[in-house]
């Protein structure tokens, strides 16, 4: 990146046309999702190279990224909307370490079937995340600072359920568990297929609804959003109502895959989860980026851990540094971008 | 808060207009709760010559969120944030407590100095690389300084290999478990840097120049200000902060966890700088109110456990006082609960410019 950071020579590009093509380049508001998805592909590919007598080389190491990791990116779904239209949403992993405790307890102490509690589960949080909504744009009060309150809110909340964790027996959720879909190269569990079909409904939200194109406005700018009449309020409201619905339904696969419930459930997620929307090229002001970034920025995450658990020497605090380091990285493509943009 | 809409000027509403008269009654509220549960809340005993009580209690486990939040105080008024103070906590004390450890006098006091420098430096490191990206790279406060909250627990898990690493130095004991006048040592650590802060941001024009930069950074950088040297050192010092009350924790507890030392610390910090009245949009700011900000927030703790409120509901409670002291500084809200007329007006045209202002601080410090 240091030698395009380096030309600011191109004078004042009017159009696209005159502008020299690292400049055009850098002006893509695609370049960070292909930058992830090139970067996804070269550790995928040293993966293969470095580890093709471990077993690295079967599909089902691919497929596992997403089974492993489906929670997550139901997580990052939620919170790309809210980056997208300007926000930040701290609440995430509260709400999902919640619902896994509120799903297990339900089962579990209070004998409800599951297909009863999985609708109130969602709508917990899909409420939990439209209060929150309705608090930052009635009120006025800083994104940040009323998520924050709804982190303390639903992690206290697990804990006033339980301070231990439950673990699940009911059958159900085993069989659930369990259930595996067959594609021929491999199997993908029920969570990893919920987590897809979710990417897919947001990327059709987000790109072909008006609602979609709201949030992109909003995100853009409030002040000329506001001036065109777009429904503001409505908006704000919605974006964090489908966070705490995403959170909530990441809860319910988080509970599958774990088959339990506990009140540090998924503690630090929402960091996991914003990282994976900035590593997927979603800018943090909002008004740009794809939902398919962010699938790529879950499948990079996901990959560090496996690459490290296939390494086998490495400790885990290395995924936290790895992270660490690609979010630096990212940002600073993302500055690159914008610097461009505004000169 | 000078209102010039007001017709009938009095005392209390003087008095209620003041910055810090809403931080201060929630405080005075919580302690007064405490009474009917425990009457002799306020009284102080002297056991062993130490003096012992609610009150000593409350500032001595309080004092390495005083530290992290006055520093995250000066950063939120030049319109930033930073997330990173926990992990640079977990730093400090993973640094300090693994070269202490490694003596074979964990005693000698050069050895202690010398390991307290070691961790103070790499915690400057943290702030210079922060105020770096913001200030420089013109990258938004919280992502800047979210890559070494991410980090940075990988990092002091690394340096303290995933052990928590347990010391048994006497003199490192003292910062943050000893006594020395009847009184914890760190209160003594906690009231100087709070008075060398406020000297620094009253006595002298920094103050004035860390507002000018919260307030408009483009403009005070058109008058003269160098806005990014300020913002730097801003960081800087809310990361030695951070990095003192590193060392409190870890002194206090003689150990070091990569994993759990100030956990969370941040933003519990950045409520007692809401709770304080620093606007979180940058641009005024009271090191006083943040002060009683963080003693309201250990307050809250001492109050939960004192009158036998079940400990797990702890995080419900502070969320609830998170809400309603927001709710209460929200001019917004005042305006629609407690009457439209006269009050809400001074503070409303604040609220409208917060899309405004978040572009243009984008630009600046190109």
């Amino acid at each position: 990146m240091s030698a395009t950071t380096k030309t600011p020579t191109v004078p004042e590009g009017r159009t696209a046309s005159q502008a020299s093509p690292v400049a055009r380049l850098l002006g893509d508001r695609r370049l960070p999702v292909l930058v992830t998805a090139a970067l996804f592909l070269a550790m995928y590919i040293t993966g293969l190279g470095r580890y093709q007598n471990y077993g690295f080389t079967e599909p089902q190491v691919f497929l596992n990224l997403f089974i492993d990791n489906g929670y997550l990116l139901v997580a990052a779904v939620g919170a790309t909307f809210v980056i997208m239209s300007g926000g930040i949403d701290l609440s995430v992993g509260s709400v999902i370490g919640f619902t896994t405790m509120f799903t297990a307890w339900m089962v579990e102490r209070q004998g409800l079937p599951l297909l009863l509690v999985v609708p109130l589960a969602l709508g917990v949080g899909a409420f939990g995340g439209f209060l929150m909504g309705y608090v930052i744009h009635n009120f006025e009060i800083q994104p940040f600072i009323v998520t924050l309150a709804g982190l303390f809110l639903f992690r206290g909340l697990c804990l006033v359920i339980s301070k231990e964790s439950i673990s699940i027996s009911d059958s159900s959720v085993s069989s659930l568990a369990q259930a595996q879909a067959q594609l021929g190269i491999g199997f993908l569990s029920i969570g990893a297929i919920v987590a897809l079909v979710v990417l897919a409904v947001a990327f059709y939200v987000l790109h072909y609804t008006r609602f979609g194109r709201r949030v992109y406005a909003i995100g853009g700018n409030e002040q000329s959003a506001l001036l065109m009449g777009l429904p503001m309020g409505g908006t704000k409201i919605a974006v964090y109502t489908v966070s705490g619905f995403c959170s909530a339904l990441a809860g319910l696969l988080f509970m599958l895959y774990i088959q339990s419930g506990d009140p540090l459930h998924a503690v630090g997620m929402e960091l996991d989860a914003i990282a994976a929307v900035v590593i997927g090229g979603t800018l943090l002001t909002g008004g740009s980026g794809y939902v398919l970034g962010t699938l790529f920025g879950v499948l990079v995450l996901g990959l560090i851990k496996s690459l490290i658990q296939f390494e086998g020497t490495l400790s885990s605090w290395w995924t936290k540094i790895a992270t660490g380091v690609l979010l630096c990285a990212f940002i600073l493509i993302q500055r690159a971008m914008t610097a461009r943009k505004q000169t | 808060m000078s209102t010039p809409s007001v017709t009938t000027p009095s005392r209390w509403r003087a008095l209620t207009h003041h910055h810090l008269f809403w931080p201060v009654a929630v405080l005075v509220a919580l302690l007064l709760v405490n009474v009917p549960f425990t009457p002799d809340f306020f009284s102080i005993k002297m056991t062993d010559g130490h003096l012992y009580g609610s009150l000593v209690s409350i500032v001595l486990f309080g004092s390495p969120l005083i530290l992290v939040a006055v520093g995250m105080t000066l950063v939120i008024a030049t319109g930033g944030i930073d997330l990173s103070v926990g992990a640079v906590v977990a730093i400090t004390g993973a640094l300090t407590c693994s070269y202490i450890s490694d003596q074979a006098d964990q005693n000698a006091l050069s050895g202690v100095f010398l390991a307290m420098g070691i961790g103070l430096v790499a915690a400057v490191v943290c702030g210079l690389w922060n105020g770096f990206l913001v200030a420089r790279m013109g990258i938004q406060p919280i992502i800047a300084t979210l890559i070494i909250m991410v980090a940075g627990r990988g990092v002091a898990q690394l340096i303290t290999d995933g052990q928590i690493i347990t010391i048994n130095s006497e003199p490192y004991k003292l910062i943050g478990g000893g006594y020395w006048l009847t009184l914890p040592f760190s209160i003594f650590v906690v009231a100087a840097v709070v008075a060398v802060t406020v000297a620094l941001t009253r006595r002298t024009a920094l103050g004035l120049l860390v507002e000018s930069v919260g307030g408009n950074a483009e403009a005070s950088r058109l008058v003269g200000i160098r806005s990014m040297r300020i913002k730097i050192m801003v960081y800087m010092f809310c990361a030695l902060c951070a990095g003192i009350a590193g060392l409190m924790i870890s002194s206090n507890t003689s150990a070091a966890d990569g994993n759990n030392a100030g956990l969370w610390i941040e933003l519990d910090a950045i409520l007692a700088v809401v709770i304080g009245g620093t606007s979180l949009l940058g641009g005024r700011f009271s090191i006083g109110g943040t002060v009683i900000g963080a003693l309201v927030i250990q307050t809250l703790t001492t109050t939960i456990y004192t009158i036998g409120v079940p400990t797990q509901t702890n995080l419900v409670f502070k969320a609830v006082v998170v809400i309603v002291v927001c709710l209460l500084q929200s001019p917004k809200f005042r305006a629609k609960v407690f009457g439209a007329k006269g009050r809400g007006k001074t503070a409303a045209p604040a609220a409208p410019a917060t899309p405004a202002d978040a572009a243009p601080k984008m630009e600046v410090s190109r």
